[in-house]
């Protein structure tokens, strides 16, 4: 999330994303006004939700939403509004549910629409913007907000910067009244009636935004509709993963349809990977150290295929399965082990490495360097191991050598 | 002298009874840091190794041992509340190493200490180590030695890469300080760097940096204005594709900003030797240092 041009350095902690729809559930909860809407997860459910949501509201509109982790999705086709009932709704649903739909956050390819929400139409009289996010620099929560709703927030504060509000909120006093004020007033909530849904609205954003651990929510657009109500049209939550251990509900909101396949299956065994283009696997620990290998592979004239990091304390079995995860692509032609222990034991890696090869053999290069604690216990194992190992004196020794390898394997 | 710690530092492990507050606590004792107590509530009275003695509270702890900094082994759900602890037992220095700390937690460890005289560094961090005389954390002890330069860094095992490079050359450290990849900690680059500058013992600095945020930018505005020493730098991520989390709760280039450019651009600008390679940090260093004198 580009928060820069909004003068507040905040990235998510975190990228635990869940669907507009869950978002919504959520803000539901806490009591934040949301539209009246349902999921759908195939097109024989959208029609009666559409009778459903008219008969209750006694208007005609609905609206059909894709429901993608990633943003932009009405630019993409993934939104549209139905105003001739259940049918138009169910034929709009058949277009965009399977599709794959193309965003400016989902890269070429786009992402396949596996589920749907239907929600009521509303009279919109003007959009507005509404985020909370952890600030870094700063250290507190942030409030973000903005008249120009329904707007790429950075272009507004790139080209509009006096529309952007900020607030940061004191841990210790909370969001404070003057604050929720100074927002509305902002914002152009002012009469009575108005100020007080405003600020039973920041009340439970607050309250959602803590309690339920976020890394960023945000509302784009947040609308006031002609009858005068403060409705959030849509919901962004980033849950901060570090706090999962007080969050066990956490675990079916994740939808596994949205994650890279080889990444997820990493993250059950404890694994940091990042699948990357290049042909170079790496074995490193550490996210620094993970991040300088791929750095100087490149820097030595070849291309990593992936980031991944073990970790600090990694047992044998997760060594081994790291290592069988890079063994098993296709796409690696030479593979990297590039550890600098200090609680990772060089021995440990080591018979990770000699179990994993045991079980699917050894195809490619392979070139370790093992550095720290262990080590020579580390490099006994892999020398009385028979394995085709070249091994490397320092970091850019074992980068020279692998990309040498790797280039030979492929001539 | 030194920068946070030395040969007089005494030092209460919290969470010394747990599988990694003990493997590490007998490695620093090992060193030779004087770990004078350790505490894990309901264990008081107890001794870890027949030696060090547990305490149920960091107030005893430092009452009765005279603690003045702690060491936190503590799991993330309890970790924030062991930092508390330490501040309010009186520790002047707090170091946590937990992994995966709730970052609203810290938004309110950072806020209670304020107008505190706790400096608190991590969580998610390697500690800090003054070669020869105390080492507090997980870093592989052996690789390091005594002398006159200070390494700060956001990433542990590229900590460690600088100083075997380092001490490859025969140049030796004055104090090493990992200060976390978390999003929200404690001492920042400026903090270190500051006391660096102060410290007649440090020479030259090795400043390690990665993708996400804007420390190293800040950094580098501080440096341009104040340092006096000569630095070298590294930046780790220069490969990194944007938005992918790359292990580190903060390392994300996100939305074409916190890359390594950015941040590489800064630090030269501010007159830092930038390591082309991580495997060249210790060269690099060397040259800065040449180039100074």
């Amino acid at each position: 999330m580009p928060w820069k041009a909004l003068d507040c350095d905040s990235v998510p902690a975190s990228l635990m994303k869940i669907h507009e729809y869950q978002g919504k559930q959520i803000f539901a909860r806490y009591g934040v006004p949301v539209p009246k809407g349902e999921a759908a997860f195939n097109v024989s459910e959208v029609g009666p939700i559409a009778e459903r949501l008219i008969a209750e509201t006694g208007n005609p509109v609905v609206v059909v939403k894709a429901q993608v982790h990633a943003g932009g999705r009405g630019k993409g086709g993934g939104v549209k509004v139905a105003k001739g009932g259940a049918a138009e709704a169910t034929s709009l649903a058949e277009k965009i549910l399977g599709m794959q739909l193309v965003t400016p956050q989902t890269g070429p390819g786009g992402q396949k629409v596996r589920r749907l929400y239907i929600e009521q139409g509303l009279d919109i009289a003007r959009e507005l913007y509404l985020a909370l996010l952890v600030d870094r620099d700063r250290r507190q929560i942030a409030v973000i907000a903005s008249t120009a709703g329904g707007m790429d927030i950075e272009e507004v504060a790139h080209e509009t910067p006096e529309k952007i509000i900020r607030i940061h909120i004191d841990p210790v006093l909370g969001l404070a009244g003057y604050q929720v004020r100074q927002l509305a007033f902002a914002l152009g909530f002012g009469g009575k009636e108005q100020l007080k849904k405003f600020s039973a609205l920041m009340t439970s954003l607050y309250a959602a935004f803590t309690g339920e651990d976020c890394s960023l929510l945000e509302i784009n657009p947040l609308i006031e509709t002609k009858s005068g109500d403060i409705v959030a049209l849509d919901a962004k939550i980033n849950f901060d993963d570090n706090a999962s251990f007080r969050h066990p509900g956490w675990e079916e909101l994740q939808d596994p349809d949205e994650e890279d396949p080889v990444e997820l299956e990493a993250r059950k065994a404890g694994l940091s990977y990042v699948s990357l283009e290049g042909d170079i696997g790496c074995l490193v620990n550490g996210a620094g150290l993970a991040m300088a290998t791929m750095d100087i592979i490149l820097h030595s004239g070849g291309r990593p295929a992936n980031f991944l990091d073990v970790g600090g304390g990694a047992t044998k079995e997760q060594v081994s399965k790291a290592f069988r995860m890079i063994l098993s692509s296709n796409e690696v032609k030479g593979i990297f082990v590039n550890i600098f222990g200090g609680i990772m034991r060089c021995d440990v890696v080591a018979e990770g490495i000699i179990a994993a090869t045991k079980e699917l053999g050894l195809k490619v290069p392979l070139v370790v360097r093992l550095e720290g604690t262990n080590v020579e216990l580390g490099r006994k194992l892999l020398d009385e191991s028979g394995l085709a190992i070249q091994s490397a004196s320092s970091m850019g020794d074992g980068a020279q050598k692998i990309v040498a390898a790797t280039r030979a394997a492929k001539a | 002298m030194s920068i946070l710690v030395n040969k007089d530092t005494r030092v209460v492990f919290q969470g010394i009874t747990g599988a990694f507050g003990s493997q590490h606590a007998r490695a620093c004792i090992e060193y030779g840091t004087k770990v004078v107590a350790g505490v894990t509530p309901g264990r008081g009275g107890q001794r870890f190794e027949d030696k060090v003695p547990i305490y149920d509270t960091v107030a005893q702890a430092v009452k009765a041992e005279g603690a003045d900094v702690s060491c936190i082994f503590v799991p993330p759900p309890g970790a924030a509340d062991a930092i508390a602890e330490a501040a309010d037992a009186g520790c002047r220095l707090v170091i946590c190493i937990t992994e995966g700390v709730p970052v609203l937690d810290m938004v309110k460890i950072r806020r209670s200490l304020e107008g505190k005289a706790t400096t608190l560094i991590g969580p998610n961090c390697p500690g800090v180590i003054t070669p020869g005389e105390c080492k507090i954390g997980i870093m592989p002890g052996h690789i390091h030695k005594k002398g006159h330069i200070g390494v700060v860094s956001r990433s542990g095992t590229l900590t460690y890469e600088a100083v075997g490079q380092l001490s490859a050359l025969g140049i030796g450290q004055s104090t090493c300080v990992g200060i976390g990849g978390d999003p929200v900690a404690g001492m920042d680059f400026i903090d270190v760097l500051k006391l660096y500058n102060a410290d007649p013992d440090t020479h030259g600095i090795i400043l390690i940096g990665e993708i996400g945020g804007s420390a190293e930018q800040r950094a580098a505005a501080w440096i341009k204005e104040n340092m006096k020493k000569p630095v070298a730098g590294f930046i780790a991520g220069r490969t990194a594709p944007p938005g992918k989390r790359m292990g580190h709760a903060g390392a994300i280039i996100a939305g074409g900003q916190g890359t390594a450019a950015e941040k590489i651009a800064a630090l030269e600008d501010a007159g830092v030797l930038v390591s082309p390679s991580p495997a060249e940090m210790g060269v690099t260093l060397q040259k800065a240092m040449a180039a100074k004198a």
